[in-house]
């Protein structure tokens, strides 16, 4: 069955046409940032108009400036034709009449864009009284049809709960409930799966594009992610630093890329179907060294590496928390349940599961960051979990962790010089200071920053250099163990890629064991030797990356590779049938 | 995942991290060599917002020019002889000439009744005498002293200059305010680090003992720690010490608070782990790597202490629980004012009242300024 909607030539007209639209923000006094420089394009009526770009791209400025939703310290020029009218130049009241009415918007955190005093069933219920001026039993029946149209389960109970109640997905159910409330011609959708689970992302996904099939509205999706896009919308527009990089429908796009960095952004993920040696980063190709999009089906594949001595095992590891109930009593909470592998030099492991199935308590609980509640880890002859809390230091040079977030996880009140020779005099890695500062310049040069970095704070590192210098920060004690909780989880497609690449040069280079817990099943797939699949505290699965990525064979794997995005490939099996 | 993270409001953040795509290192090395010079630490871009802060600068320049009398005072190079009666029992100030002052000629008067009217030199056995210790007299230089009959602003009862009394009196109010917070924030500091680090039942005691201390009203507690102090045959002669003790045993709680609540958000934060990662002790993550970060709400903290134990000072002297009998404070001032109100001499009051205005406004703007320069939104 062809699906009409995802032809664009079918469309005769525009919903709404953006022409030349600048927004500049005023920083400080008279600093002006240019966030978004001449951007143009059109979103025709019934169709899905994915923005896709990195942080900075100018992206989210653009979606917001079309209902003013920008701080005061914005200056908007351009035109925003909506229906015949420019709502650059609308007076705020009619804007205001036309949020949530013909235009609204989902956001990213469902958790913070819902009022946590109000129950979910009054919120849904403000829009409508307001905009359509329904009242008693008509509001009450209209807000448990909305809520049952869009997925959450004893819709007339649901309305008394609170958002606290619901899980991320439902909260995100129930902001698109008060989106649709009034059937908006367009819905503008700013990253609205980019906090919840890919289980989750890809259930709301479906979701999004029913309700724009049934309600005949146009979506204006906002993401980092060309994956997403590939399945979901009929036209894309790149954008890079406030401007419009390229512009085509989703088949244009994927099957013919013609900018570099359309094409990067392409290929700079890792692919699923195989594991490439090295990934391309966006340098590579605005440099004109690589071009096209599929430079990576000829990049030859990385073989498994020759299994090593074991360097870590860890036997029935379990932990548990306590939570209070009522008011004497506590329950034991477990998070992880007898979780059992090991670890081979120079190999890696991925640990990949949702959120809550207790993957980074593993990681916590493996280094001592807190204490397990039962089980062993063994680590050069001993184990760890018995280790008083001297003998533990000493020990903890030889298992280093790089967390998620880079922005958090350097002391923002030291030189970067400081974070480097700290832990190597603590340890007395080296005979003096000057040794050491030596170490800590070759390790910066070694993760790709400059010596001058070391007079530097860390606030003054974009976020992929804020992980290379945490990377640096564990190398300086040679560690054998490098535990990556979410390490490039918070980076950048094009950032992550080179981060990627510098994990594997240092794994080859130092023989490091890695432990690479992540959510994110692609760049696991990539890294990763074996994979081990966690689900609620347990491990549902475990094997080599090849096997579990081409035959899963716990349901659960099952069910979590198929929600991932796989791009327009995926999605062209549909059109054809 | 970050491209999510695109903020809307970009603030300092988009200016100082440009988070494009990573260049390879040689471009890397270019970019740094350009911003080499606008290096800066943290305390260096605080420095930056405070000076294009214009309240801040003025305010901070009157507390300075406050804390400059104080130290001249300090070492005696001004107002050392405030204790001189240089004027007429309340002289008025200057600026008021020479209004009719009661108080003045009432003690003339009862030197001049006193003069013999009547002669009785015949019957005198000393009269031949008279004359050789008229002549002695006249040779020693006995030097009436010559009172003012106006001093710039004012004399108190006893003829001392006003003026000269704020000033001295500035130095020990001031000097008791610097100090107490000093002890206070010291002591809530510690307090509340190792009870914010540590949580579990060290915190749960030291929340005990704070509740338990901040249930008593504080007048009351203030004036109980001084009577004990005062009790104190050791303490009860120590001065101001006594008043900066009581002052800061007692003030603690507030700093004890914050510094607690930052603990525990910091202690939770990626880099205090990080820092046990790489072993790091407790002592160096709470006091190396922790309170650096909390520093600014210190610092804020520790001069809003300043302005209130100020005040506390002015309230203590004026109950007669403050600085002892031969020094002067504001409060002393203000306590003395109260009767001279009655007779109409209010220019002791309006220095002392003025002087400490004016100082405590200008240090809470100044602390308002700090608080903003120091605000890190460096993540």
């Amino acid at each position: 069955m062809t699906n009409p909607s995802r032809n664009p030539r079918a469309a005769d007209g525009t919903l709404l046409s953006i022409q030349d639209l600048h927004v500049d923000f005023a920083v400080g006094r008279n600093k002006v940032f240019h966030a978004v420089k001449g951007v143009s394009f059109d979103v025709p009526p019934n169709r899905t108009i994915a923005v896709v770009g990195e942080s900075g791209s100018g992206k989210s400025v653009t979606a917001m400036a079309i209902l003013r939703l920008l701080p005061d310290n914005a200056k908007v020029s351009g035109t925003i034709r909506f229906d015949g009218r420019d709502l650059a130049h609308e007076p705020m009241s009619s804007i205001k009449r036309m949020r949530g009415n013909d235009i609204s918007v989902i956001f990213q955190e469902p958790m913070t864009s819902l009022n946590p005093v109000f129950t979910v069933g009054d919120q849904i219920a403000e829009t409508l009284s307001l905009h359509a001026g329904l009242r008693g039993q008509a509001l009450r029946q209209r807000v448990v049809e909305l809520v049952d149209e869009v997925g959450i389960p004893d819709a007339a109970r649901a309305i008394g709960r609170y958002p606290h109640e619901l899980s991320g997905g439902q909260q995100q159910r129930v902001m698109i409930a008060i989106a649709i409330a009034c059937n908006p011609r367009l819905l503008i959708a700013d990253e609205p799966t980019t906090a919840l689970d890919v289980t989750i992302q890809k259930q709301i996904l479906d979701l999004v594009a029913r309700l724009k099939r049934e309600h005949a509205m146009s979506v204006l999706f906002i993401t980092h992610d060309l994956r997403v896009v590939g399945e979901f919308a009929d036209e894309v527009v790149v954008m890079q630093s406030g401007e419009v990089r390229e512009r085509g429908t989703v088949g244009e796009i994927f099957g013919a890329a013609r900018h570099p960095y359309t094409q990067a952004l392409l290929a700079c993920r890792p692919p699923l179907e195989h594991r490439p040696a090295r990934l391309p980063i966006v340098a590579d190709f605005l440099s004109g060294r690589v071009a096209g999009a599929h430079v990576l089906d000829a990049v030859p594949d990385r073989l498994p590496r020759p299994d090593g001595p074991v360097v870590l095992e860890v036997k029935r590891l379990s932990k548990s928390f306590k939570v209070k109930r009522g008011l004497f009593g506590s329950v034991e909470v477990p998070a992880v349940k007898e979780v059992s592998f090991t670890l081979r030099r120079g190999r890696t492991l991925g640990l990949v599961g949702e959120s809550g199935s207790g993957k980074t308590t593993v990681g916590l609980s493996v280094m001592r960051l807190h204490d397990a509640s039962a089980g062993e880890v063994w680590f050069e002859g001993r184990d760890l979990m018995t280790l008083s809390r001297n003998e533990l230091t000493s020990m903890r040079r030889r298992l280093q962790i790089v967390f998620q977030n880079p922005y958090a996880s350097l002391n923002p009140r030291f030189t970067v010089g400081q974070i480097l020779l700290e832990p190597m005099r603590i340890h007395r890695i080296e005979a003096d200071d000057a040794a050491r500062l030596r170490v800590a310049t070759t390790l910066l040069k070694r993760v790709g920053l400059p010596e001058s970095a070391l007079n530097k704070y860390p606030h003054e590192f974009s976020g992929g250099q804020r992980q290379r210098i945490a990377i640096a920060r564990c190398l300086t004690m040679k560690p054998e163990v490098l535990i990556c909780d979410e390490s490039v989880s918070a980076l950048d497609v094009s950032v992550q890629a080179q981060v990627l690449n510098l994990l594997l040069d240092l794994q080859d280079e130092f023989g490091l064991a890695y432990l690479f817990i992540s959510h994110d099943l692609a760049v696991v797939r990539y890294i990763s030797d074996d994979v081990m699949v966690m689900n609620r505290g347990e491990v549902v699965e475990i094997a080599d990356s090849d096997t579990i990525y081409r035959s899963p064979q716990n349901p659960y794997t099952q069910r979590l590779l198929a929600s991932i995005p796989r791009g327009y490939e995926a999605a062209k099996p549909s059109l054809a049938a | 995942m970050s491209g999510a993270s695109t903020p809307l409001a970009p603030g300092g953040e988009y200016a100082a991290v440009p988070d494009g795509p990573d260049l390879p290192a040689a471009d890397l090395a270019d970019q740094a060599a350009d911003r080499d010079a606008a290096s800066t630490g943290v305390w260096h871009a605080a420095g930056k917002r405070m000076l294009r802060d214009r309240v801040g600068m003025v305010t901070m320049v009157v507390v300075v020019l406050y804390l400059l009398v104080v130290a001249g005072s300090w070492f005696g190079w001004i107002a050392s002889d405030w204790q001189a009666e240089t004027g007429v029992s309340y002289a008025s100030p200057t600026f008021l000439g020479k209004v009719e002052n009661l108080e003045a000629l009432g003690g003339a008067a009862d030197g001049a009744a006193k003069g013999p009217t009547l002669d009785i030199s015949d019957v005198d056995p000393l009269a031949p005498r008279y004359r050789e210790w008229a002549d002695r007299t006249a040779k020693t230089d006995s030097g009436i002293v010559h009172r003012a009959e106006t001093l710039p602003f004012g004399a108190d009862k006893w003829g001392r200059d006003v003026l000269k009394k704020a000033i001295k009196g500035a130095q020990v109010s001031i000097f008791v305010g610097l100090a107490a917070a000093l002890v206070a924030v010291v002591i809530g500091t510690l307090l509340g680090a190792v009870a914010g680090y540590f949580r579990g039942w060290i915190d749960d005691v030291f929340e005990w003992f704070y509740s338990i201390f901040t249930s008593i009203p504080y007048i009351l507690l203030i004036l109980s720690f001084a009577a004990v102090f005062r009790a104190n045959p050791v303490l009860a002669h120590a001065g101001v010490l006594t008043i900066i003790a009581v002052l800061g045993l007692t003030g603690w709680t507030s700093a004890y608070r914050l510094v607690r609540a930052e603990y525990i958000k910091h202690r939770a934060r990626e880099y205090v782990r990080a820092a046990d990662a790489i072993g790091a002790s407790n002592f160096s993550r709470m006091f190396v790597h922790i309170l650096p970060n909390a520093s600014h709400v210190i610092l804020v903290r520790l001069s809003l202490d300043v302005v209130a134990f100020i005040k506390a000072e002015v309230i203590l002297s004026f109950l007669g629980l403050g600085v002892p009998i031969d020094m002067v404070s504001w409060g002393t001032m203000l306590s003395e004012a109260q009767s001279e109100l009655v007779i109409g001499k209010w220019w002791q009051l309006v220095a002392a009242g003025a002087g400490m205005a004016v100082l405590v406004t200008a240090f809470s703007l100044f602390t308002d300024s700090l608080r903003d320069a120091l605000d890190p939104k460096l993540k």
